[in-house]
């Protein structure tokens, strides 16, 4: 099944396939984002993906959870062809999915409470009240947020957004993450804490996770797995230890353009 | 040589006039571009309202949010209506008494202005002042929702984002804005009552006789009916223009700045064919 990338030798604990992209092209107006590109993630692993900002990595994982509609190519998740479900059949396959959006996406109108509550209401309909709000103190203890149940998004800094927005992603025990630049705009040592966390949730709740990310510290903390998107396709595939060793110039300039 | 001369005059007026006709068709391949982008915009438009009527009638409607919505439009929108609605019925009045007066019939005065604020003034100022700051308001909210991918993080969190933000606010508006209307109406007859008391005094119970007198069903009854449709035309702009808002934060601002002129537009729009409908009827 995992031949496809079978260069990449992982297969002994990855035999199973949990996302599956073939051939995917996705295009705006006359500005072809996505070219032919493949790409698998295998269970319980953490797959960096790195590139240029604009380079297509959002749309990527947009596509994965079919926020975008793909041009051609099949996405397959959990062997199930996501351009082909029926919205309710969508709908039951996100709720595996936690995506964790790039600007953090908390629901400015809502406390904290209201935000984790948001989901969780909806997805995890049998929970009783006090089942609930455990659960929310719960996550909000793992990602180290206890007292900020009742402030309004505006009133947390940078990097206690991105950790509330991943509390409101895991408390609904995705079995997939897709992480969209989670250290981006935040200083080094809150960006460690959030890898940090990344590598927490994968252990904890034993997910597959995507990790989109142009932080290399965040790359290097994370990653089993990188690859690297370069004109809408994968350009190189490896371990961190193959991209830092690696004498392409495209990803010399990468790994040594930011601090 | 006066050949040449002569036949190269006839070549530049060619080419001038092939330019002109190929910036012709340019103009014309322009115009056809924003016809389509026109028609294309009104097709999604209707795509939306479809959607929109589409998931009001499901199963799970969100009533917690459609009561803070209503808290929204409803009770937030009070004070301004209120100074809004009083003044109205004050100048109405005082610019209305000396036409009146010339002809020696101020006691027509209190009739004549609650007529016209029942009829028009009351649904139709209301209604521009809710496009202004309701459409405004929820275009600019579901505008940098969009933006901020909050929109984006409902859907995938299994909550239909038409049903939770669009069906509640568009339901909240249609209901809102007659409640707001006929509250404006109340104060704009009040404010008349002031405004004739600051020349002699009439007492409010005349007053109210003399208005009343001349108002029936038939011109209270349509006037309410329109300012569903206001309402639902103001809801529906709003929504429409935020949720399909553009990438970027510019275009919160334009989305908001678009929602109030379309829906502006659109109460004017509405009036005009209402206003026809009932003359047809009556
Ligand atoms: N909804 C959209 N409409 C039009 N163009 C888009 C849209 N989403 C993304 N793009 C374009 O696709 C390209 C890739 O975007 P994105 O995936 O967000 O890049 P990044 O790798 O930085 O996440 C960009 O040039 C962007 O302008
Ligand atoms: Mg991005």
């Amino acid at each position: 099944m995992s031949n496809k990338v079978g260069d990449i030798a992982k297969s002994s604990e990855t035999s199973n396939l949990v996302i599956e992209i073939n051939n995917l092209s996705k295009g705006f107006d006359d500005l072809q984002v996505l070219k032919n590109l493949s790409l698998n993630l295998f269970n319980g692993e953490n797959l960096v993906v790195l590139g240029k900002s604009g380079s297509g990595k959002s749309v990527l994982i947009k596509c994965i959870v079919r926020l975008i509609n793909s041009d051609r190519g099949t996405i397959k998740v959990f062997g199930k062809n996501v351009n082909e479900l029926k919205s309710k059949e969508l709908s039951k396959l996100r709720q595996k999915i936690g995506f964790l959006f790039q600007s953090g996406a908390l629901y400015d109108s809502m406390t904290i409470k209201q935000n984790l509550e948001f989901p969780l209401i909806r997805i995890k309909k049998k929970l009783t009240k006090k089942e609930r709000d455990e659960k929310i103190e719960e996550v909000l203890e793992n990602v180290g947020l206890t007292d900020t149940l009742h402030k309004m998004p505006s009133e947390l800094s940078g990097g206690m957004r991105k950790r509330a927005s991943l509390a409101r992603t895991i408390i609904v025990d995705p079995m997939i993450m897709l992480y969209d630049e989670p250290t981006t705009g935040l200083d080094p040592e809150t960006s460690s804490g959030i890898s940090t966390l990344i590598n927490d949730v994968q252990k904890k709740y034993n997910t597959s996770s995507i990790i989109i990310t142009h932080d290399i510290e965040c790359a290097r903390a994370t990653a089993d797995r990188i690859i690297m998107l370069k004109d809408g396709d994968v350009y190189m595939e490896g371990n961190i230890d193959e991209f830092e060793n690696s004498s392409d110039e495209t990803i010399q300039s990468f790994f040594k353009e930011k601090p | 040589m006066k050949k040449l001369g002569s036949s190269s005059k006839v070549t530049k007026k060619a080419i001038f006039v092939k330019l002109q006709i190929m910036r012709l068709g340019e103009k014309t391949y322009k115009k056809k571009q924003e016809a389509n982008r026109m028609f294309a915009a009104i097709g999604d438009f209707t795509l939306f309202f479809w959607q929109t009527l589409k998931e009001a009638f499901s199963l799970d409607f969100e009533f917690n949010e459609f009561l803070r919505q209503c808290f929204q439009i409803g009770y937030k929108t009070v004070p301004l209506i209120s100074v809004t609605g009083m003044i109205m019925g004050a100048v109405l009045t005082i610019q209305s008494r000396p036409v009146l007066a010339d002809f020696g019939a101020v006691s027509l005065l209190p009739g004549m202005v609650a007529a016209s604020i029942i009829r028009e003034m009351g649904p139709v100022i209301t209604a521009l002042i809710c496009a202004g700051k309701i459409g405004s308001g929820i275009g600019a909210e579901l505008g940098s929702m969009k933006v901020s991918e909050q929109i984006d993080a409902m859907e995938v969190s299994s909550t239909h984002p038409i049903r939770f933000l669009v069906v509640t606010r568009v339901l909240a508006a249609t209901l809102m804005i007659p409640v707001l209307v006929m509250y404006a109406d109340a104060l704009g007859i009040l404010g008349s009552w002031a405004a004739i008391n600051i020349k002699g005094s009439v007492s409010f119970v005349l007053f109210f006789h003399q208005a009343f007198r001349v108002i029936d069903f038939m011109d209270f009854f349509p006037a309410v009916i329109k300012t569903f449709f206001f309402g639902a035309a103001i809801g529906l702009v709003g929504c429409y223009k935020g949720y399909t808002a553009a990438q970027g934060t510019e275009s919160v601002g334009k989305a908001a700045n678009s929602a109030v002129v379309i829906a502006s537009l659109l109460v004017i729009i509405i009036d005009l064919i209402a206003v026809q409908i009932t003359d047809m009827l009556l």
